[in-house]
């Protein structure tokens, strides 16, 4: 499932995004500084970043919907400044609000997105009977949009943009604002559209998402990606698997950081306010047990023992200096669909 | 695994073949929302039917024609007028809906016209305009109100839908400017005293001078006056430049404004790409 004739366009780098030095200024803000990007056909890329980090700047010049100021941006092999037409027939784009009719029903919504994207009306028609199905909207396909709960409108929003069957679909924070189970819906259908050969760029501030869905991560803060790896191997660059104490009394912890340095890779760290020890390890197993023998053989009153895997929250404060602060961020619809109006201006001021 | 793009490439056609078919497809759309809100229709159509019989019946035993004249002669195009210049508010509320939810994103990040999105908008209200001048024109002649046949009525049907074309331009650029759609809905405000200040309820003439003045050269008098004279009832004229060039400045005025609107409207929706 891609283009009309079936193939990605270009030279067949393997590539089915590429940008290299895009900038954008907003006044004398730049959304976008220099910022690369590879995405591998077929594959999920994640780009992760905080607010007004640029995640949708970059997937609005990708998209064609913003003019980039300098730099180099193909998509399927298609330079989307000089092409963005062509570009256009060979992407779909589900942004941050459901961008369908909430008047018209499923079924209408998609014969007339079909109808604009040229298929003709039998053709759209039964384009949108095979959506409504994939998507699995059959029952509701004759109600009104209005009616529908949010994780359907976000269905019947990708369904839209896999009209054409895209060779590159952009999902700029796909799931935002959605409940727990309607955003397991969405990574469902993201899931089988990858299964089909279509290339995803997603952009969450969902660490959680990103590590699900992508094969691959670009974090991006500043306008700048500041790292590019697959989840583990951002992972890995924190370090890998920690292992860490609380105990009972803080005098103890003296005690712990001499048991912890023994199995360690390097320098035990202790927090003193929360009665913590913890350090890195590398045959995380074995580590554990030894700690918590010997622990128990001296008598050490212990909380809590456990290994933990670094996060890609860890990986974030670690790249950036910063938490990935969802709660800050769209807090109101209002200040939200703003934002889809003037890009990341107003997300720039919120961060 | 899809039959429906198993199809070979989409047939070749000119740029203004797709140009007016993806332009056709947003007026389908238009008028499915008509269809599927029932309820909008009438509250659209509602508003201009009672404005007619509340300032017919309310107003008017109590109103004054200068020089004589019966003053539903005189109402009755005002209140087409009124419901023509209202119009923009109706063109502004759509736009901003569709800004903020993102639809106009989604077409734009489609291989259509991207002209479609606004002139489809266009064509819309204007069919929506015939509509409401059509039933409010029946309520009229239901009241009593004797308009001439013919092409001076022809005439001034299309002078009403000429002033509605050149209010399109001030509402899509409205649309594109105001923040959400409650601030379009704010736009009544401005909406009201504007059209009040003209001849649409009454005649210049019998207002203070200053505010004759001003209502006098309110683009939305000249329909007024000019369609009066079209429907053959030309009362309540005054004497002014203004007055007595009417039908000039009926066909002038919404040139103007579409002049200045129409690039203002089309560059707010290119700088969507900055």
């Amino acid at each position: 499932m891609r283009g009309f004739d079936g193939t990605l366009d270009g030279d067949g780098d393997g590539y089915a995004v590429r940008a290299e030095g895009l900038v954008k200024r907003y006044g004398d803000k730049r959304a976008l500084d220099g910022f690369d990007l590879a995405v591998r056909e077929g594959t999920v890329h994640g780009l992760l970043g905080p607010n007004g980090a640029g995640k949708t700047t970059a997937v609005r010049i990708l998209s064609t919907l913003v003019r980039l100021d300098e730099g180099h941006a193909t998509v399927a092999g298609l330079d989307v400044a000089r092409r963005p037409r062509d570009v256009r027939a060979r992407i779909g784009l589900t942004g941050q609000y459901a961008a369908v009719d909430e008047v018209l029903t499923g079924r209408q919504n998609l014969e007339m997105f079909g109808r604009l994207f040229h298929l003709g009306g039998k053709w759209a028609k039964l384009r949108a009977g095979e959506l409504l199905e994939r998507f699995d909207l059959v029952d509701a396909a004759d109600k009104g949009v209005g009616d529908y709960s949010g994780g359907m409108r976000r269905r019947l929003d990708l369904a839209a943009s896999m009209i054409l069957a895209p060779a590159v679909l952009f999902l700029d924070e796909p799931t935002t604002g959605l409940d727990p189970r309607s955003r397991g819906e969405v990574w469902e259908s993201v899931r089988a559209l990858v299964a089909d050969g279509t290339t995803v760029l997603l952009t969450t501030q969902y660490l959680e998402e990103a590590d699900r869905l992508a094969s691959r991560v670009t974090v991006i803060d500043q306008g700048r990606a500041i790292a590019d790896d697959t989840p583990d191997g951002l992972k890995n660059t924190v370090g890998g698997d920690r292992i860490e104490v609380v105990v009972a009394e803080r005098s103890d912890i003296a005690q712990v950081v001499k048991v912890v340095a023994r199995v360690a890779e390097g320098e035990p760290e202790a927090d003193e306010a929360e009665s913590r020890v913890h350090a890195p390890v590398t045959d995380r197993v074995a580590a554990l047990t030894e700690v918590a023998r010997t622990l128990r053989d001296e008598g050490v009153a212990v909380e809590d023992i456990g290994l933990r895997r670094p996060s890609l929250d860890d990986v974030f404060l670690r790249l950036t200096g910063h938490r990935t602060d969802v709660t800050e961020t769209k807090k109101t619809t209002k200040k939200a669909t703003k934002k889809t109006k003037k890009t990341e201006k107003t997300e720039e001021a919120a961060a | 695994m899809s039959a429906a793009l198993d199809q070979t490439a989409p047939p070749e056609r000119s740029r203004l073949y797709w140009s007016l078919a993806d332009c056709w497809n947003i007026v389908r759309r238009g008028l499915t929302h008509y269809q599927r809100q029932p309820v909008n229709i009438a509250w659209q159509l509602g508003f201009p039917i009672l404005s007619v019989l509340l300032y017919g019946y309310v107003f008017g035993s109590a109103m004054k024609v200068p020089g004589g004249g019966d003053y539903q002669d005189f109402l009755m195009p005002g209140m087409f007028v009124m419901t023509m210049a209202f119009g923009f508010i109706n063109t502004a509320t759509l736009v901003v809906y569709d800004s903020t939810k993102g639809v106009i994103d989604r077409f734009r990040s489609m291989p259509m016209a991207s002209s479609a999105v606004v002139a489809g908008r266009g064509v819309t209200d204007l069919i929506a305009a015939c509509a409401e001048l059509a039933i409010m024109m029946l309520t009229a002649v239901a009241m009593g109100w004797r308009p001439d046949g013919g092409a001076g009525f022809l005439a001034a049907f299309g002078l009403l839908l000429w002033l509605r074309f050149a209010l399109i331009w001030i509402g899509v650029w409205l649309g594109l400017l105001v923040p959400n759609p409650e601030a379009a809905g704010g736009l009544f405000a401005i909406a009201f005293p504007l059209t009040m200040i003209s001849s649409i309820y009454v005649a210049p003439q019998l207002m203070p001078d200053w505010l004759g003045f001003v209502a006098a050269w309110n683009p939305i008098s000249s329909t007024a006056a000019a369609t009066r004279e079209l429907f053959g009832t030309p009362v309540g004229s005054g004497d002014s430049w203004v007055e007595q060039h009417a039908l000039l400045m009926a066909g002038l005025w919404p040139l103007i404004l579409t002049a200045v609107f129409l690039p203002l409207a089309v560059r707010r929706f290119q700088k969507l790409s900055r």
